[in-house]
């Protein structure tokens, strides 16, 4: 663990020092290099932003709206029929759509029913497995201004749904 | 997109009626639209930080070493990259940066990835197969030791709070297998 967590603190520096190092070894001028790359930036986040746009505006309205709460009453009676805590489902729909809302959630779970719950390690391993999947498909489609998308996001969402199964019968397998 | 965006917006706005909820959805809104811009600056420091860094891996020349060094691995999950393309090197330095939860480099890099992608077949806007791969593999979010997760259950007092990491580990592998299965099924099917 310390190691890990040492070598993921060491991964940046090191691999910025190593490239301007090779830089200058290779008589680049590693200065003007850096600032003509990072005049890119703003094109690229320009051309991100309406589709930043329109997914947080859509994701916030959801949640606002109360159709979150419709969702997951709706998912409730599945996941007890499989002797699931129901918080699992809160964490599960909130995953794929916000990273700072599904963090919150997460937290809340941790709280109300203990880090060593079967409820809090259920939601750490699909906070842990789980991607910002619609913040992913907004940020990478937008920044290549793809229209067409083919079976992407349908192949996306059926993978989210796979994960979440995994991880709750992988936290089983373990704990239980 | 659109089927998903369509529906997100118009559920929105029934179930706000039916609760009396109109004025949250408003307020919603402006809210996303807020955090939209918040996002949008944020990434605009870390974006330029990386394009400017991998500048001076192209110029340098550092690239070709790279990209010669991780072709193995990346030419065998995507098959139409030829040799020595950048495609090889931004993907490559995405997974690494995933796998080690560095998700601020991982977005710029991701970006970059997708960029080098798309020069293999410019002025199209219709998603190729490697670009799907490509991001399946990122919205499987493989990563090694979710640190963050850890730090929030140490903080409310867990006994053992690194026990979620191997089912962590576990549980991501295997939804990255299913995702890329799923993905390999579809293209086959609808070929």
């Amino acid at each position: 663990m310390k190691t890990v967590s040492l070598i993921s603190q060491l991964i940046i520096p090191f691999f910025i020092l190593f490239t301007i190092l090779y830089g200058c070894a290779r008589r680049v001028r590693v200065y003007d290099c850096f600032i003509s790359g990072a005049k890119g930036g703003l094109g690229v986040v320009i051309r991100i932003f309406p589709y930043l746009l329109a997914i947080f505006v859509a994701v916030k309205a959801f949640q606002a709206s109360g159709a979150f709460e419709f969702a997951q009453e709706l998912l409730r009676g599945v996941l007890e029929a499989f002797h699931v805590p129901i918080d699992v489902v809160s964490i599960s729909l909130i995953k794929p759509l916000s990273g700072s809302a599904s963090l919150g959630v997460f937290t809340n779970i941790v709280k109300t029913n203990g880090p060593d719950s079967l409820a809090g390690r259920i939601s750490a391993v699909i906070m842990g497995s789980a991607e910002t999947t619609f913040y992913v498909l907004a940020v990478y489609l937008g920044a290549v201004g793809m229209k067409r998308t083919r079976y992407l996001v349908p192949v996306c969402i059926l993978a989210d749904l796979f994960g979440i199964i995994i991880a709750i019968s992988i936290v089983k397998f373990f704990f239980h | 997109m659109n089927t998903i965006w369509v529906l997100l917006i118009v559920t929105s706005v029934f179930f706000s009626f039916l609760n009396g909820r109109l004025g949250e959805f408003t307020k919603s809104i402006f809210e996303g639209a807020k955090s939209a811009v918040e996002v949008s600056l944020f990434l605009l420091g870390i974006v330029s930080l990386w394009l400017g860094i991998t500048r001076i891996i192209e110029d340098s020349g550092l690239i070709h070493r790279l990209s010669g060094f991780f072709q193995y691995f990346v030419r065998r999950l995507f098959k139409n990259i030829p040799p020595e393309h950048p495609a090889i090197t931004s993907v490559t330095l995405n997974l690494l940066a995933n796998f080690f939860g560095l998700g601020n480099a991982a977005t710029p890099l991701g970006i970059k990835a997708m960029q080098d992608l798309k020069t293999l077949h410019p002025g199209g806007e219709t998603i190729t197969f490697e670009m799907m791969v490509f991001i399946v593999v990122n919205t499987a979010s493989i990563q090694l030791i979710p640190f963050t997760v850890i730090g929030i259950l140490a903080d409310y007092g867990s006994k053992d709070p690194s026990a979620i990491v191997l089912p962590t580990l576990l549980a991501t592998f295997l939804s990255a297998l299913f995702a890329l299965g799923i993905l390999f099924a579809f293209r086959r099917v609808l070929k």
